[in-house]
């Protein structure tokens, strides 16, 4: 594995807000192709380890690599560029928007012809998205969100998928087919990086995972393992030993 | 699924609404009175000699309050609320009720000496009031006016529509004609054809009866024609434009408009002129502000900034009275020495735009609005200060600020002509701007920055640069006005730059509608056009002093009745409507699953 280059790095990432340390001494790797979840709970610094990918929170030390290229300190529209995306945390829509519009802003950043072409991918994947299309993104059900809001990030033609807790907020079987959707997302070779609080439905879908403590990772392994983890299980799983 | 509605009495009536809507007019009407107001306006006619525009700010009062007082909210999913004699009754009622009060207000103000602390309320309004003929013959008139006049209000509750809408086009035209008197003067005038203007228009101002009559009944008759509101059609006609039909359509549009623009001012006198040419620069302004608080969601109270950076540039490059630099340049248009004025208008402008931008960028909502309130007046008072009287002339300003010039044509404030064109140029150009960028990445970068700041810039739209932008062409559209303002007036004082400039500017983009370029034309067309500028007189003038409180009383009405403006941009009257559409999806499913369930 470790011949090849990691989409993307964090070198001994630290970071502050103002004086608090959030992150604590992050290193971690997520290879091409890989599906790779961090788990944590809340204040865990999950959130700002989203944030310091995409340089919306520059680090105060250490250094973040996307494709081996140290991205530390540059702007958020570089890091998109460079093949970042993210699907935030309760899919976040322009609401008021149309379904297009949405599509529209996710390939903001991009100058190309292909842009219809992408969009047709993205219908293909969700023949919903195509119906709704002129419909403002707030009134679509739940599940139909989710599916413009992982749209949206697909129209930047990203390398690697950020994905912010994608079961927060949603029915149960809502969540189901977002893990499914993302599974599916993963096996067409996009890599992506999940982070979620639902640890078992996250490692039964994801190849390896992180665990963050207080902004510490404290845990690594494949997700196998991490789910035969009996500390892991204590603390996330819910199970009483 | 069939209701029968029940039947219901003709006392069935919400009695609570009914009183205090009554107890509102009368208090209206006073309120009204005792600011002077129907005394002030009483010289103004609409209709001559029976209809003042002093009587018209009283008598409208329980008409709408009656109607107010008798309205059913049609909820859907329910009956329509039968109307009926009741809604007479209930108008009737308020009206009586709201008479009155005013009755007691008028024995009052007659009986005890208030000019102490109501200094209007005196011999002449009561005079006035009264009809001059004492209270209590003017308070039973005015309980019968009142109470007659409540009831009409009520029964446009029960008017079918067709002749609901006949009756309030007749009225509403009647008032249009004769507030437009000067401008048909005018232009009746130039086509030599006073046998006609003389006709309509009594000579001491106001619509004669005659004509009144003639005007009111074309409005009802042609209303009775079509189906629906004019506007209203319009608009879905027009958002239902394919695209070459609509390109056709945008052509004739912009032809037509084109020709009124040249021939309109030859056609109008210099008052009318003067007022058009205000409204004009009152709609560059709002166009500007309508990118920055519109478009990308920023709130700037500061906005008067810019404009004065521009007239003072342009006063510096231009003015001999300058008293620090005096390049004394030549605004033509026609030469290099008119282009390197506007380039460094322009270049001041969004300098300036940069320096204010900047410190905000990062402050949202009320705190961006606080600063930039702060922002405008602190621009204001360095203009103002000894400190920099030096440079730009403390409180006396700079004066004999040349006039433009365009090839042989003199451009200024004398030749009010002159300025329109000149304004009507620089409002085509902003409003192409407007819309262009509004159709362009920029204007969607922006649309995602006032919907949702940091998903926006997760998406990698440049959250700093595309608000700074925002700032920068909005400043550089108030700079413009400036520019023609200096040339306008012809000097320029730090007092033509207060708060208010910022708030008006502001009120026509929000009552206009956000975002919406044709919003902002109508806005700037009834608020400056009708009611007039901080300081310029409107189709109106005699509202002057009662401006202000007209300004609010709308806002306020606006704000609660139609937040989206008169003239909305589609996406937000999507905004503000989101619940009803919402409602109307969930409707439309439980009904296709009514029908589904059926087969």
């Amino acid at each position: 594995m470790s011949d090849r280059v990691p989409v993307l790095e964090f070198r001994n990432v630290h970071t502050h807000y103002g004086p608090v340390h959030i992150l604590k001494d992050v290193s971690m790797q997520i290879f091409p192709g890989e599906l790779v979840c961090l788990l944590g709970g809340n204040a865990s610094g999950k959130t700002t380890t989203l944030k310091t990918i995409l340089g919306m929170v520059v680090p105060s030390s250490g250094d973040v690599l996307v494709d081996g290229e140290v991205m530390t300190g540059r702007p958020t529209a570089d890091v998109v560029m460079r093949g970042i995306s993210m699907v935030p945390e309760n899919r976040r829509l322009f609401k008021r928007m149309t379904v297009k519009e949405n599509l529209e802003i996710g390939a903001y950043l991009r100058d190309d012809d292909d842009v219809e072409e992408d969009m047709e991918k993205v219908f293909d994947m969700f023949p919903r998205v195509k119906e709704r299309l002129g419909q403002k993104a707030g009134t679509l059900s739940g599940g139909e969100q989710q599916m413009v809001a992982v749209g949206r990030a697909l129209m930047s033609r990203p390398k690697l998928l950020l994905m912010d807790e994608p079961s927060m907020g949603l029915a149960p079987i809502l969540v189901q087919q977002n893990f499914d959707i993302i599974e599916q997302i993963n096996d067409a070779g996009m890599t992506v990086f999940m982070v979620e609080q639902n640890a078992n439905m996250a490692l039964s879908i994801a190849d390896r995972g992180y665990v963050l403590q207080t902004g510490q990772i404290v845990l690594e392994d494949t997700a196998e393992n991490l789910l035969a983890n009996e500390d892991l299980r204590r603390a996330y799983l819910g199970q009483a030993d | 699924m069939n209701q029968m509605p029940t039947r219901r009495s003709a006392t069935d009536l919400d009695w609570d609404r009914v009183r205090r809507w009554g107890i509102y007019a009368g208090l209206t009407m006073a309120f009204l009175s005792s600011i002077g107001m129907v005394e002030s306006l009483d010289k103004r006619l609409i209709v001559d000699p029976i209809l003042s525009l002093g009587f018209l700010a009283l008598l409208w009062v329980p008409v709408a309050f009656g109607y107010a007082a008798t309205y059913e909210e049609a909820k859907e999913g329910m009956a329509a609320p039968e109307k009926g004699e009741r809604d007479l009754i209930g108008g009737l009622a308020a009206g009586l009720i709201g008479g009155l009060f005013f009755v007691a207000f008028i024995a009052i103000a007659d009986a005890v000496d208030l000019r102490g602390v109501f200094p209007r309320i005196g011999p002449a309004l009561i005079d006035l009031l009264t009809f001059g003929r004492g209270t209590a013959v003017g308070g039973l008139l005015w309980l019968m006016i009142s109470g007659l006049l409540g009831m009409f209000g009520g029964l446009l509750h029960v008017l079918p529509v067709r002749v609901r809408r006949a009756v309030t086009n007749a009225l509403t035209a009647v008032f249009l004609v004769a507030l437009v008197e000067i401008a048909v003067v005018d232009i009746f005038e130039s086509l030599r054809l006073t046998v006609i203007s003389d006709w309509i228009y009594a000579k001491n101002g106001g619509v004669t009866i005659a004509g009144a009559i003639v005007v009111g009944a074309l409005a009802a008759l042609s209303s009775v024609r079509s189906e629906g509101d004019a506007v209203v059609r319009f608009r879905t006609r027009y958002a239902t434009m394919e695209g070459d039909e609509r390109k056709r359509f945008n052509l004739i549009a912009g032809a037509v408009g084109l020709v009124l623009a040249v021939v309109l001012p030859m056609v109008l006198g210099g008052l009318t002129n003067e007022l058009l040419a205000n409204v004009g620069l009152f709609l560059l302004m709002a166009l500007g502000l309508n990118l920055v608080v519109g478009y990308a969601g920023l709130l700037d109270l500061g906005y008067v900034a810019f404009f004065a950076v521009g007239a003072y540039t342009t006063a510096i490059l231009t003015s001999p009275l300058s008293p620090k630099w005096t390049p004394m340049l030549t605004l033509d248009f026609f030469s290099i020495e008119g282009w390197v004025v506007m380039v460094v208008v322009v270049a001041v402008a969004a300098l300036s735009g940069l320096v204010v931008g900047t410190p905000v960028i990062r402050l949202r909502g009320d705190y961006l609005a606080i600063v930039t309130l702060g922002f405008g007046e602190i621009v204001r008072i360095l203009f103002l200060s000894d400190w920099l009287a030096p440079a730009f002339g403390g409180a006396q300003g700079i004066r004999n600020i040349p006039a433009a010039v365009a090839g042989p044509a003199e451009i200024n404030g004398t030749k009010p002509q002159t300025i329109f064109y000149l304004v009507v140029i620089f409002v085509g150009i902003a409003v192409y701007v407007a819309w262009r960028l509004y159709h362009s990445r920029i204007g969607r970068a922006w649309a995602a920055l006032r919907e949702d700041e940091d998903v926006a810039e997760a998406m990698g739209v440049e959250t700093t640069k595309m608000k700074l932008l925002a700032f920068i062409t909005g400043a550089i559209l108030a700079s413009f006005g400036g520019m023609i303002f200096a040339v306008k007036v012809g000097s320029v004082f730090p007092s033509s730059f207060k708060l208010i400039v910022s708030i008006i500017v502001l009120v026509i983009v929000i009552v206009g509608g956000m975002g919406s370029i044709p919003g902002v034309v109508v806005g700037s067309l009834v608020l400056i056009g009708i009611l007039g500028g901080p300081t310029q007189p409107g189709l109106l003038a005699e509202f002057g002093e009662f401006k202000l409180l007209i300004y609010g009383a709308l806002l306020v009405f606006m704000m609660l009745r139609r937040p989206e403006g008169l003239w909305p941009s589609v996406q937000r009257q999507r905004e503000l409507h989101q619940e009803e559409i919402l409602q109307d999806a969930w409707l439309k499913a439980e009904a296709a699953a009514d029908s589904a369930g059926e087969r």
